[in-house]
């Protein structure tokens, strides 16, 4: 029995601590959100040579092969400084979509370069198969207009779901450049992440291997790893928060001296340290228990999009009037829990998931 | 990461199961927390502890020559989880085992380690745990109950309140004052009294379940001897804290949150609402799954902190949650199910049309007890933010 992660995943950890506390502050956060594609190419490059781009590619891409949890640790990292950029959707997402369902050419063309951060993928998922708004003809051919897809605007392909002309869940990749592709970006309530609606106008796609199979595999690492970045999230704004009320002074004394705020901040403790379990025990049923995955997933996804959306609420209320203004940091972190829990749908969704597959 | 456990603890745990399913008092020992405690029923509950320790399933961890056998923490963690998977009677000694016992052990002398550690064990001797007092709740250091030093005996008087178990206690562990003048924390003791010792008198109350489970407790010029001491005159408060953090018994209490949960579903699934099962109500539904998940959380945690004593570390702000988390859990359970069972929540669980055998109005008001007891969920929240965040004291 042995439920907690190993040496290498906890020193993983610490290091991307280190790296994103020096290298991601919320200065270049907010330089990131100032700039046309929002993201930090410097940063990006680095995380690549580090080998966090390709964690999960297979070694003769030249990634790492490693595993779920690994990544759910770097994405909980990733939550706390609100890196922005493609990662989640790319290293996670995407690579999976091309390692699970992509023919060895399509491997072979994009996975080193997902490793090597020369190549960006993303994804058009809906939330579930009913919401599935575009067609793919046969051949690939995709049709569909307005689709949400985060950070098209620096993606060289989006693997997309989308619904064959006889109803089949047919996964499709297609490149940004093909024509018939056209991207409008879109003003994203948070700051640190790109979204895009996305038009196919007939735009020519390769099929996927694994129709249905493959796009819940893809919702469901999509929910971990969207767990994964609240989790990490949630400790920053309850860092944040806590750190506050130590030094702002009222009634001549420390504001977290009064009851009010360390119940406030208790209350967070107590919904994040449990969550923390559901994370990493949904990361590693990604790869070690399939039977479970996918409810362990929409646990995940549930609760954590839901404390860390909480959490967020109450640390910008403890910062009083300061953590309503733009200046203050702390609403990057209550706007990112929001983007978390609508994308890849919202705990009631998940909760009915939960429901759905526990049989009753 | 490893979600299994090794075959000689599957083969252990079958063990014990199978040992449970042939010794498990068949009747009349309730749960340890109701019944009528009538001397039969108290010579039963304790032959069921003596039973459980001879068959080798108490206190696995303690040190051999008190009667332990120094296992690693998984062996008490597997046999904690079959009691309650079981439904096993409550150990009617299990202040002594959980709270005492690991006290003496760090910090009490020979003597009292050889004295009192092996009818712990046995149920020979019950301990009740004397803290509170009507005047030192949440604010337990302000307590007042005083100890005067007169030769080698303490003289004690005062009284304790919320005392659970002293009806039928042989023993009582302490605090009281022993220096009015220090700061309110130094000047507490930690000492041993024997309940059968003139001057103290137990007066029952009954709790809002009807029950008697806890009791008022009078001392009236009650002589103890000095050796009853435990750690150093004025030091008990250190004692007392150190005692808090022996309770981790946190796969059991994860069990018994899930066969609640299973318990409820079951009744939603079998209660009609509109037409349909009260599991096909889509709000309904999202309750059952949030607790769901919530319970599962508690179990994965407790699963976290098992895999964290077996390596040695020492618990951290993770650990502060388990109390204020785990108790709130129960007693949402409790209510989803008074919620679902409709009109006939309004029923006393002794009446005929009480659904689930009365099981639920009991549980509810009982888990609230629990939220209360040990330090209520705004003191845990204190203890989070001041231990755990260190937020600054406002006291």
């Amino acid at each position: 029995m042995d439920f907690g992660l190993s040496d290498e995943q906890l020193q993983l950890k610490q290091s991307a601590r280190e790296l994103l506390a020096a290298e991601c502050s919320t200065a270049a956060v907010r330089k990131a959100m100032a700039s046309e594609d929002g993201t930090l190419p410097e940063l990006y490059r680095e995380i690549a040579k580090l080998g966090w781009t390709g964690l999960i590619v297979p070694e003769k891409f030249g990634g790492a092969a490693l595993g779920m949890l690994d990544m759910a640790v770097l994405l909980e990292e990733q939550g706390y400084a609100a890196m922005p950029g493609p990662f989640l959707f790319s290293s996670a997402v995407a690579a999976e979509a091309i390692i699970r369902g992509g023919s060895d050419e399509a491997r072979e063309k994009w996975l080193g370069g997902i490793a090597d951060g020369s190549a960006i993928g993303t994804v058009a998922l809906a939330e579930d198969a009913g919401s599935i708004a575009v067609v793919a003809k046969k051949g690939g051919r995709l049709s569909g207009r307005g689709i949400f897809v985060p950070y098209a605007n620096l993606a060289d392909f989006i693997v997309v779901a989308a619904r064959s002309e006889d109803g089949q869940v047919a996964m499709t990749l297609v490149e940004t450049k093909a024509a018939g592709v056209t991207i409008r970006m879109l003003k994203n309530l948070d700051l640190t992440r790109r979204l895009a609606a996305v038009d196919f106008d007939d735009a020519a796609g390769a099929s996927l291997s694994g129709g249905e199979s493959l796009y819940r595999r893809l919702l469901d690492v999509g929910a971990v790893a969207i767990a994964a970045d609240s989790l990490g999230g949630m400790q920053r704004a309850l860092d944040m928060a806590v750190d506050y009320s130590k030094v702002r002074e009222q009634f001549g004394k420390p504001i977290g001296s009064f009851q009010a705020l360390k119940h406030a901040a208790a209350e967070i403790v107590a919904d994040l340290e449990p969550a923390r379990s559901l994370v990493w025990y949904a990361a590693y049923a990604l790869d070690a228990i399939p039977s479970e995955a996918s409810r362990a997933a929409a646990m995940a996804k549930a609760r954590l999009c839901e404390v860390y959306s909480r959490a967020t609420d109450r640390a910008v209320l403890m910062h009083g009037g300061i953590g309503f203004t733009w200046e203050h940091d702390i609403h990057l972190w209550f706007k990112r829990a929001r983007f978390n829990e609508s994308y890849l749908g919202s705990p009631a969704y998940h909760r009915e998931r939960v429901a759905q597959l526990g049989g009753y | 990461m490893d979600l299994n456990f090794t075959r000689e603890e599957e083969e252990f745990r079958l063990k014990v199961r199978a040992f449970l399913e042939e010794n498990i008092p068949k009747s009349g020992l309730g749960d340890g927390r109701e019944g009528n405690q009538d001397k039969a029923w108290l010579e039963r509950a304790k032959a069921w502890q003596r039973k459980l320790y001879e068959a080798g399933y108490v206190a696995l961890a303690w040190p051999k020559e008190f009667g332990g056998q120094a296992m690693d923490p998984v062996r008490q963690s597997i046999v904690n989880d079959e009691l309650v998977r079981a439904k096993a009677p409550y150990l009617i000694g299990s202040s002594g085992l959980g709270m005492l016992g690991p006290t003496l052990i760090s910090w009490g002398t020979e003597e009292q380690k050889k004295r009192y550690l092996p009818k712990i064990l046995t149920a020979e001797e019950i301990w009740c745990q004397g803290y509170s007092e009507p005047g030192s709740g949440s604010d337990l250091a302000s307590l007042r109950t005083r100890a005067e030093t007169v030769g080698d005996e303490f003289v004690v008087n005062g009284q304790k309140v919320w005392t659970s178990g002293a009806q039928y206690s042989d023993m009582m562990f302490c605090l009281v004052r022993t220096d009015p003048e220090a700061p309110k924390h130094r000047g507490i003791s930690y000492i041993l009294i024997n309940m059968h010792t003139p001057g103290i008198t137990v007066r029952p109350l009954v709790q809002m379940t009807g029950d008697r489970g806890f009791n008022e407790v009078f001392f009236d010029n009650v002589r103890v001897p000095r050796k009853n001491l435990v750690g150093k005159l004025n030091e008990g408060w250190i004692v007392a804290n150190a005692t808090l953090f022996h309770e981790r018994n946190m796969l059991g209490s994860a069990s018994g949150s899930e066969q609640r949960f299973n318990r409820l579903l079951a009744l939603a699934k079998s209660v009609n609402r509109g037409g349909r099962p009260l599991t096909k109500d889509p709000v309904f539904r999202q309750r059952l799954a949030d607790l769901e998940i919530k319970v599962q959380a508690m179990r994965l945690h407790a699963m976290r902190q098992l895999t964290d004593q077996i390596r040695g570390r020492n618990p951290g702000i993770e650990a502060m949650i388990n109390k204020l988390v785990g108790t709130e859990l129960n007693h949402d359970l409790a209510t989803a199910a008074m919620e679902a069972m409709g009109d006939c929540s309004m029923l006393a669980r002794d009446d005929e049309r009480a659904l689930d055998k009365g099981y639920w109005p009991y549980e509810w008001m009982f888990s609230l007890g629990l939220v209360i007891g040990g330090g209520t969920s705004h003191i845990q929240k204190n203890i989070i933010a001041e231990r755990g965040l260190k937020m600054p004291k406002s006291r």
